[in-house]
């Protein structure tokens, strides 16, 4: 699967007849602002934000997870995990790839198909190594007071890949619609 | 919804009463500042009731482990009661249920501390 690279704010356009009912769908009339900066529409199964490095940032991804996999058909404790996830795929891009800085975006987007729900939050900052996270169950860690979010991530999806680059860092995160433990995998570095 | 606390005393212990999500932000900073404001006035037997807290964060939990580590870096006692299965299965995930002290009934969880 391949999203367009981030590109910064484009000018937001009428939507088509087509897209229309996707947005009554995916979009309601009481999103929230970060919502609104809706830039990129690519298919009735596909969407895409690019939205600011704030907190702000955090909770609208969380809240419009918990929208997709509720239209996914996922049920309560999946939708809490699967919105989890993405909150703290948020607060990682928001926090420790962009770190706050204004200039940089997060770019969140959504795929659903017939066996998956596919969700990518790329950052701008340096690059994730996921291979220098210390392991937050390791006794010496455990009373640390973070470090647990690739974990949640982890723990809570079913396909987890991490992609750092010198221009930010992509998470691929997939929970397959008909998914149970046992399909559980992580993918390679 | 964020976060809203209110404490009162029964004992000796003084039972936090937490409600909404503990999280990045705004539930996250009022729980450090609940905490430090008790432990600054002398009241180190702390019990935080989780019972209304529908939603807990990593960020959540890592102010829940340096509550607990404050408390008792300065000779006090922070316990857990009435955890919502949300936040019982994260802190089994994340293997620190054995670390904190969860208590179930308030009146036994009063009783448990230290006199």
């Amino acid at each position: 699967m391949t999203f367009p690279p981030p590109t910064g704010k484009l000018t937001i356009r009428p939507l088509s007849a087509s897209e229309q009912h996707f947005d009554s769908v995916w979009l309601s009339p009481t999103r929230r602002r970060a919502d609104r900066e809706l830039l990129i529409l690519m298919s009735a199964e596909r969407v895409s934000y690019t939205l600011d490095s704030t907190l702000e940032t955090v909770n609208s991804a969380e809240e419009t997870a918990s929208r997709m996999a509720t239209e996914a058909g996922f049920d309560d404790e999946e939708i809490m995990k699967i919105s989890m996830a993405v909150r703290e795929a948020a607060v990682n891009a928001v926090l420790h790839g962009n770190a706050y800085d204004p200039s940089k975006k997060v770019t969140l987007a959504f795929e659903r198909n017939d066996s998956d729900l596919v969700i990518v939050i790329r950052d701008q900052g340096k690059g994730l190594d996921a291979s220098r996270i210390p392991d937050p169950l390791a006794p010496e860690n455990l009373m640390k007071t973070s470090g647990r979010g690739i974990f949640l991530i982890r723990s809570f999806m079913d396909v987890v890949e991490i992609h750092p680059s010198q221009t930010g860092t992509e998470l691929i995160m997939i929970k397959h619609v008909h998914g149970n433990a046992a399909d559980s995998k992580e993918a390679p570095q | 919804m964020s976060m809203k606390s209110s404490t009162r005393q029964v004992d000796g212990v003084t039972i936090v009463d937490l409600s909404g999500r503990i999280t990045l932000g705004e539930g996250s900073v009022v729980l450090r500042d609940t905490v430090r404001d008790l432990l600054s006035k002398g009241q180190k037997k702390i019990l935080l009731n989780l019972g209304d807290v529908n939603y807990i964060d990593s960020s959540g939990i890592g102010e829940l482990v340096s509550a607990f580590t404050t408390a008792k870096n300065q000779g006090g006692e922070l316990k857990l009661l009435n955890l919502t299965k949300k936040v019982h299965d994260l802190l089994q995930i994340t293997k620190l249920y054995t670390v904190f002290d969860v208590k179930e009934d308030e009146a036994v969880a009063v009783k448990s501390f230290t006199k």
